[in-house]
């Protein structure tokens, strides 16, 4: 699992590439903590560009919940983007697209959150 | 050795209502006007291509399976409501003259695994033998206070069978009715146990009203450990994940993606959906597996893994 990070205009996007599995969910979670934190009201919106991620599991959705939870908390904006066919029918399973901000693409998220 | 699902709806029985059957009954039709006209003979293979939504109905009495083996003692899992069918069928099958044994096993006491006690009609036949083994010290209390006044008109003591209670130990493999059983405690508000049950080189485990901590790895490990290479778990699917670790967390049920994950890993054969959400309908249960069925295939790695939902009727030979 690998983390890289690029700034689009006021927002910050994170694009996150391999599986987020039992095997990687700690390091994904680790990876996130740190732009978690400055994802406040008047800080950084987030967006985590998922183009690169192959499959994630329950508890790689797990540390999607708890980022989330933690952002509305400090009333920060996050969003999900550009899932690959197979972890946008993950998504639909979970129910975590009724949960989260999912976007079709990186633009439409970064748009919606900087609007 | 034999699953015989007499209630599998969580939380409290629920019945269809008149919309849900024009639902059904409209849905029907309108495919039938898109074909030739029907007779009495092709009526019964057109019903056949309707979906089981449409043509059935998951049911929704409250939890009781039957493990149905060569043995002539009967065992049971759970007295919700599907506790009084269950007896029906054992009355009409050995009348009030044959005296039966019964050996219930109780995931836990809460109220929909217990109320069908009360109609079970077993109890009321002299002769008979009812043992309900549970893990839980206050088995014998939750039972004995939902008879009698103000609750029900029949006192517990005026029950005409034998009702005994048997508190296990979890952990330990007992020999019950030709079968070797063990419990495992499981996340719920008060406890709740999962069942292993063996013979003849097959293996089933119930396992309902049981949560799973994602961040919980020993305990998720030790799951597995009690599934190991089931023929089938009865599993405890009734929320969306999303629900399970959000909103409902700490609520004491499980979700079908982790079902999948849990048996996946235990090498299990068949996952059977169970403790279905009430206020879901037949098209959302249905729904539900059809998902779940598409999250097994897609996440597959090595060995299929068969996925139910369990309905109230439902037989499944191991």
């Amino acid at each position: 699992m690998e983390l890289r990070s690029q700034t689009r205009g006021v927002a910050l996007v994170l694009t996150v590439i391999g599986r987020i599995d039992h095997s990687h969910a700690n390091a994904f979670e680790a990876a996130l903590a740190p732009h978690l934190q400055l994802c406040t009201a008047s800080g950084t919106p987030l967006v985590l560009d998922f183009s690169g991620v192959d499959f994630i599991s329950s508890v790689g959705l797990r540390v999607l919940m708890l980022a989330a939870k933690q952002v509305k908390q400090q009333q920060g904006k996050l969003a999900v983007a550009a899932l690959t066919p197979i972890v946008q029918e993950v998504f639909q399973v979970s129910r975590f697209n009724l949960v989260l901000k999912v976007f079709a693409s990186v633009d439409q998220a970064v748009l919606a959150l900087t609007a | 050795m034999k699953l015989q699902f007499w209630g599998t709806r969580g939380s409290i029985p629920v019945s269809m209502t008149s919309v849900d059957v024009r639902t059904k009954l409209r849905q029907a039709l309108l495919g039938a006007a898109q074909g030739p006209v029907l007779t009495a003979d092709s009526v019964d293979a057109f019903i056949d291509t309707l979906g089981f939504d449409v043509a059935a109905t998951f049911g929704g009495h409250s939890s009781c399976v039957q493990i149905v083996t060569d043995n002539p003692e009967h065992v049971i899992l759970d007295l919700g409501s599907g506790a009084r069918p269950l007896g029906q069928s054992m009355l009409a099958r050995f009348g009030v003259d044959q005296p039966q044994t019964y050996h219930v096993f109780m995931s836990h006491v809460h109220w929909d695994h217990i109320m069908g006690f009360p109609f079970f009609l077993p109890a009321f036949t002299p002769g008979n033998r009812i043992i309900i083994h549970a893990c839980h010290a206050q088995v014998e209390q939750a039972f004995r206070r939902q008879h009698g006044s103000p609750s029900f008109p029949v006192e517990f003591e005026q029950l005409a069978a034998t009702v005994e209670f048997d508190v296990l130990l979890p952990g330990k493999r007992y020999q019950i009715a030709g079968l070797e059983v063990s419990a495992r405690l499981q996340r719920h508000s008060g406890d709740s146990y999962g069942w292993r049950f063996e013979r003849g080189g097959k293996a089933v485990v119930y396992s309902t009203d049981s949560e799973h901590r994602l961040d919980e790895a020993a305990e998720l490990a030790g799951i597995v450990e009690f599934f190991a290479n089931a023929d089938a778990v009865v599993f405890d699917a009734m929320y969306s994940l999303a629900d399970a670790i959000s909103v409902k967390a700490d609520w004491g049920h499980s979700s079908n993606i982790v079902g999948v994950e849990l048996c996946r890993a235990a090498g299990v054969r068949r996952l059977v959906m169970y403790h279905h959400e009430p206020a879901y309908d037949d098209a959302q249960i249905l729904g539900v597996l059809n998902e779940t069925r598409r999250f097994e295939e897609i996440t597959r790695e090595g060995h299929a893994l068969e996925v139910l939902s369990a309905w109230d009727g439902l037989e499944l030979a191991l």
